[in-house]
Parts: C-alpha cells; structure tokens; sequence
C-alpha cells in the first residue's frame, strides 16, 4: 500500500477524505490533524484524568494503609496479601462484576486501577519509612523527638526516594492499564483504539495515534517525577557531587 | 538551664529479657556538677546501658538515676531528653537536613526564634572547629570527623548542663581521634558541662576523665576515682590487669615537668634537656635513652629553669 505515489500526498490539510485516509496507509498526518480536537485531545485529557484520579486514590490509601502497617508490624503482612490479591483479579472480569453496582461509569474504571496501584505504593511506602538508619533514629529519640516528629521530620523524608520511585512504577503502568476503560466507557486514549479495531477495515492511523500518544505520556510523567525527585532529595544528589 | 548538672546513681540493675547475668548490677557513685566522667570497661560490662539509662533510651529496673536531685523517672521523657546532649560512636546526623539544619534540631523542638537559632549555629560551628559556609553542606559531603564535631555540636546546641558520650571517637582514624579528644578536653574546659563518655579504651579513659568508673562483667563497678588514684591504687588484681602492667608510666603520662620538683642545675653537661611541657613519662624515656640519671629542664623563655633526677621521679609514684 504504501508505495512511492503516495509520498507527496501524505501532507497535512488533504484532511477527511484523503487517499491516505481512504487508502488506510500507515500513518496518516493530515488524520491527526484534522481530528487532534474531536477525537485525539479529549482523549488525551479524560486519560490524564483517569490516571490521576486512580494514582491520587491509590496513593492515599496506600499511604494511610503504610503508616498503619509501620505502627502496628503485624498488619503489613496481611495488607500486602490483600493488595497482591486484588492485582492478580483479571480487570475484564472485575468489571463484569462491578457492572451492576456501580454501571458503566468512571467507578467502574477507577476501582481496578485503585487497587492495582496499591500493590505497587503499599510496599514502596512501608519500605521508605523503615529506610531510616538504626543510628538516626537512635540520635532523634535521644534529642527528644515525639513519635510523630520522629515520623514526619526523619522517617517520611527519608522515605521520599522510595516512595517517588513507587509512583513512578505506578503511574507508567495505570497510563497503560487505563486503556482498558474503554470497555466500559467511551473515555481514555483506550476508546479511540477501541474504535478504530471494530470497525470492518482497522483504521491504522487511529490505533497508532493513540498509542504512540499513550507511550508519549508515560514517558513525560516519568520524567516530571524524576524532576520532582531531584526537587524534594537534594540531600542524596549533592551528597554524590 | 544550669551549666552543669550533678549525677546519682542509687543501687540501679538492669537485667536484659531472657538473660540471667544482669547488665548492670546495684550500679551506685556520684559525678559531681562539671565532672568529666569516663565509663570504662571490657565488653559486657554495662557502660552502654549504664549511660542510655540516665536519658531512658533503656529503663532500668530498680534503683534510681537523679540529675540535681530529681530523679530521671520524674521527669518527662521528651523533656528529659531534651535537656541532656546526646553523642554516638556512629554520630546519626539527619542525612536530609543541612549541617545548620541539623544543629539546630533541639532548638527548633524548644521553640527558639529563626534568628537566635541561627546565632547559635553560627556559634556552634566556630566552637567546634567547623566553618561558617559548612552550615549550608549536607551530611553525606562531610569526613568522619567533621561529622562527629557536627554531632558534638547538635548535642551542645541548646546548651545542656549534661552531654551522655557513647563511644564518640571510637570509628575515627587514629590522628582524628587524637585531635577531637584533645579539643573535647579544651571544650569541656571552656563549656564546663557535666560528661558521661563511654569508651572501651583505657588510654582514651585516663587521658580524658577527671573520674574514671570502671565496669567488669555482669556490670558490676569495679572502682570509681580519679585517673591519678586509680593508677596508683587499683582497688582488685581486675583493675590492675585493665589498666595495665605499665601503670607506673601511665601515671607520669599524666604530669609534666612543670609540675615536677626541679634542683638548681648541677653537673649537667650530659643530661639530656627537655621542655617544661613534656611529661614525665616521656622525660624519664629521655633519661634511659641518653643513659643519664637527671633532665635538664627548658622554660618556655629558653633559659634552664632547673633539673629533674630520676630519683626524685621514683618518690612521685
């Protein structure tokens, strides 16, 4: 299909219609463009929003469940059981049975991808907080530090490398999983996809779009973390200096 | 908060769950307001538990620690700790927070204003040895002894009258060691605080200490008395192994010259000559090396301020 002919005519602003577009070729910019506000950007922007919403969740549960399991030791065990059970539940299955409780609605979405991210924070978070050494927590009772001083002034920024190395495992893979909501909404950079594979002819160019989009967005929030690593652990960067 | 603070030990013990030996045993002495105290003693003998017991890092079971006479018991244990500088072999400095951050940690927990608090890192720093631009360095691009005197200083910051001592210098290289014992001495001079310092090693103990309490096995005190007394008198043959078979010159480490009783000159052509700073265990090396039986003893304006005789060295001892 894509043979030399079609070189020159590959070019923005033949839009709907074009013999790319007609043809199904590869990748078809004049689609991108054309569609990159009714279809490509509001996808984009529901999937940030999905993202966000089920990392934002995941992580205050998954934070309150860690400072749980840091009080009391005998509870990590059995929370971290429960989280690797809740990811081993297929989403597809797990949709069908929340389906009819919750419809088909960003709920439905948001309950898996919550409980995917917890088995991802939950260990990063308990193992952060137990990252302080023995010495410095032995000094900081010394001083007089409280309990809760000794969390929130020593353990928990201590804790943040590990942490931040958690969400960044846990937003890559919710941007990926969350393609899936398109089962049961027509939202996400999933539902463009979804849509251009049943139609009788794949459209090429969609499912492409979408994608490399996806990816685009992974690799940019992995990067915005990083930069806010180096933001909230200047200690450890200049300490290797 | 008074400069110095004097220390009671009441017939305190210790026993350690699931063991039989007690940790510290009817442990009692007295450490008078200013007193560098050193707790030393073979491995086993309690000097840890001894110390963690007056800032209740470890609580004891029976007996009774008292600071100015209020028993440590009485008071809040944040309070408690707060009050009393805190020193470790391994130092713990916060690895997140800057030098000045971490100096002024007890002050920030008092509630001292930004600006007093960062006069008394400014302070800190220069008493301890440390450059003013260090306040803004992070732990990790410190040296290990640049991280104790951080230590010394965040334990001195709100100006304690008691500093607890565990082991401070132990993981130092030999020449920073010696430095930092040298000026805790000058510090300790200047500060006038009272000091629990633990250590394992006996030179470190007699050099250091104005009383010195040694611990055996089953944390049982041996003797308790200054470094002078204990050199001379060692209450049992344990003290007399721990302290050594050269106890003798160990005991003229710790006079000089300047403190023996000098003789006008007299046929002295041969002896070897010494400054007046010089102790009397390296001045009676001198003699046997140069095979004289006197010193001739230099002031510090160059002029020979007398002679010291071999003989008159053995009727100090």
């Amino acid at each position: 299909m894509t043979h030399l002919a079609a070189g020159p005519v590959i070019i923005p602003n033949y839009g709907q219609g074009s013999s790319c577009v007609t043809g199904n070729h590869t990748f078809c910019w004049g689609w991108v463009h054309d569609h990159w506000g009714d279809t490509l950007q509001p996808a984009l922007v529901q999937h940030i929003v999905l993202t966000v919403i089920a990392v934002g969740i995941g992580f205050a549960l998954a934070f309150a469940l860690a400072l749980l399991a840091h009080r009391l030791r005998r509870v990590e065990h059995p929370i971290g059981i429960a989280a690797a059970l809740l990811y081993t539940m297929p989403s597809l299955a797990l949709f069908q049975v929340l389906v009819p409780f919750t419809g088909l609605t960003r709920t439905t979405v948001e309950i898996p991808l919550v409980a995917y991210t917890l088995v991802i924070l939950f260990p990063n978070i308990v193992a952060g907080l137990r990252s302080a050494p023995d010495e410095v927590l032995e000094a900081a009772r010394g001083m007089g530090l409280t309990r809760r001083q000794l969390l929130w002034r020593v353990e928990l920024p201590l804790a943040v490398p590990a942490i931040v190395g958690g969400l960044r495992i846990a937003v890559v893979s919710t941007i990926a999983i969350a393609t899936i909501a398109s089962f049961v909404i027509e939202q996400g950079l999933g539902y463009p996809i979804f849509y251009a594979v049943k139609l009788p002819t794949p459209f090429k160019t969609e499912i492409y779009s979408a994608g490399i989009l996806a990816i685009a967005l992974a690799l940019a929030s992995d990067a915005l973390l990083v930069g806010l690593r180096r933001l909230l652990v200047p200690w450890a960067r200049k300490g290797l200096a | 908060m008074s400069a110095a603070a004097e220390i009671v030990f009441e017939h305190v013990t210790k026993r350690y769950a699931g063991r039989d030996a007690a940790a510290v045993d009817d442990l009692s002495f007295e450490i008078p307001a200013g007193t560098f105290c050193v707790l030393v003693g073979p491995s086993g003998g309690g000097k840890t538990t001894a110390l963690k017991m007056v800032n209740r890092l470890v609580p004891f079971d029976s007996g009774e620690i008292r600071i100015d006479g209020r028993s440590v018991r009485d008071i809040p244990v944040v309070e408690l700790r707060r009050g009393i500088g805190y020193v470790i072999q391994q130092v713990g400095l916060f690895p997140h927070m800057t030098v000045g951050d971490n100096i002024g940690t007890v002050p920030r927990l008092l509630g001292w204003s930004k600006a007093r608090i960062r006069d008394r890192i400014a302070e800190l720093l220069e008493l301890v040895g440390l450059e003013a631009a260090d306040a803004k360095r992070y732990p990790a691009q410190l040296s290990g002894g640049q991280r104790q005197r951080v230590g010394l200083a965040r334990a001195l910051a709100a100006d304690p009258p008691l500093l607890l001592m565990d082991e401070p210098f132990g993981a130092l290289d030999p020449i920073t060691r010696f430095r930092l014992q040298t000026e805790l001495r000058r510090l300790h001079h200047e500060v006038g605080k009272t000091v629990i310092f633990v250590t394992h090693d006996v030179d470190e103990a007699i050099q250091m200490g104005d009383r010195i309490a040694i611990l055996r096995e089953g944390g049982v005190l041996a003797q308790y008395d200054t470094p002078d007394a204990i050199l001379a008198h060692p209450a049992d043959d344990f003290v007399a192994r721990f302290v050594g078979e050269d106890r003798a010159l160990r005991r003229l480490a710790l006079r000089t010259l300047a403190d023996a009783p000098l003789e006008p000159c007299t046929d002295s052509s041969r002896a070897p000559r010494a400054p007046q700073t010089t102790t009397l265990r390296n001045a009676v090396s001198l003699m046997v090396e140069s095979g004289a039986d006197r010193v001739v003893v230099v002031g510090p304006d160059g002029g020979e301020s007398g002679m010291l005789r071999l003989q008159k060295i053995e009727d100090l001892l």
